[in-house]
């Protein structure tokens, strides 16, 4: 049963998983909430691991997730099972390719229809963080100054653009010194 | 074919930190100018499937390009190739890190760390915002319509805690509808 579950979770992510990491993020936090896998806590710690690891955060998750609740054939099922619908579907593209290219190309249906899809990813995003502003990640006034000043410092290349704001930006440059912050004032 | 295809994805997947969208960069190095497996323009067509398409972005790309380069072979090497490397990374991390969570330098750290995490999920809303907005050739909607959606998945996954999956598919019904509406009085215009 738990093999089954974890299974339909995670295939479930693999399939409705339009635009890519982040976005997958509030599918990965419902499930694993609705199942309490992990806790909030453990859930924003494995994002913070995954951005300082190599590879795609759905994989670093699932994986994570599937040892977790079930040692390691649990993480060989759940990135078997996010990857799953990408190759089904994958596969189906690159077989259909040329006449999917004809009939798709243009089509008003499906141009809008991708163009939704941008737009709810952006509020998919949106409520991925939102989820994860509360007691449990936000502790004090200190967090939210470390909220405001890694915001600020992401989107500043957006501003001003040189090499400066270029190294700042560094998302692992980022965690390492909210890190160090961390261990500063609460350690 | 298969080994190939195996190596040259997990060089990519060990040497790329942050996810998908940075792994393009290498995937176009490796596959386009140094092997020269498909061309420049077939490229920027994978990832605009590759986006488009439902998953993760760099399995996507690797079975895309597995499928092209080796067939079935060349899709098991490619996506093995992609996948392992965080896999092993991360089952490293998940063996020690129920113990290691518990110890008080970690959590002073971690304390540090979460907000920070927060951060740089809700900070790229910015850029995404800006180039979703971008005035396309097919559309007729203005980009507000758009932002509605935006509004309402957040709101309604946030405060409603509606699952995610829901509200993908009541975006697609929806822009099939009002497409399919105008389609029908453009014609009747006709």
């Amino acid at each position: 049963m738990l093999y089954l579950q974890l299974f339909i979770s995670f295939f479930k992510i693999g399939l409705f998983g339009f635009g890519g990491g982040l976005a997958i993020l509030s599918l990965i936090q419902m499930e694993v909430e609705q199942y309490g896998w992990m806790s909030q806590q453990e859930f924003v710690d494995i994002v913070a691991v995954s951005q300082v690891t190599p590879g795609p955060i759905g994989i670093n998750c699932a994986t994570y997730v599937g040892y977790t609740v079930d040692g390691l054939w649990g993480s060989v099922l759940t990135t078997f099972a996010i990857v799953l619908p990408s190759l089904i579907i994958m596969l189906s593209i690159c077989k259909a390719y040329f006449w999917l290219q004809k009939r798709f190309t243009g089509n008003p249906y499906f141009e809008q229809t991708l163009r939704a899809l941008r737009f709810t990813v952006i509020g998919l995003v949106a409520s991925a963080a939102l989820l994860l502003m509360k007691p449990t990640t936000f502790i004090d006034p200190v967090s939210w100054i470390i909220f405001a000043v890694v915001a600020l410092l992401t989107v500043s290349p957006e501003f001003i653009k040189n090499k400066v704001t270029d190294v700042i930006s560094h998302p692992i440059l980022l965690i390492v010194i909210a890190g160090i912050a961390g261990y500063c004032i609460y350690g | 074919m298969f080994w190939q295809l195996f190596y040259t994805y997990l060089k990519i997947g060990t040497f790329t930190l942050g996810g998908g969208y940075a792994m393009l960069p290498l995937i176009q190095r490796e596959v386009v100018d140094r092997q020269g497996w498909i061309d420049e323009e077939e490229f920027l067509n994978m990832i605009a499937l590759a986006q488009a398409a439902p998953g993760l972005i760099a399995v996507n790309s690797a079975i895309f390009i597995g499928w092209r380069v080796g067939g079935w072979r060349g899709v098991c090497g490619a996506v093995l190739g992609a996948v392992l490397p965080s896999f092993l990374i991360i089952l490293a991390i998940a063996m020690v890190f129920r113990e290691w969570k518990e110890l008080p330098t970690v959590e002073a750290v971690f304390k540090g760390v979460r907000p920070a995490v927060v951060a740089l999920i809700a900070a790229p809303l910015f850029k995404m915002g800006k180039s979703a907005m971008k005035p396309s050739a097919v559309s007729r909607q203005p980009s507000a319509l758009f932002l509605l959606i935006s509004l309402a998945a957040a709101l309604l996954i946030w405060l409603a805690h509606v699952n995610p999956v829901w509200v993908i598919l009541a975006a697609i019904v929806l822009t099939l509808t009002v497409v399919g509406i105008q389609q029908s009085t453009f014609r009747k215009q006709k």
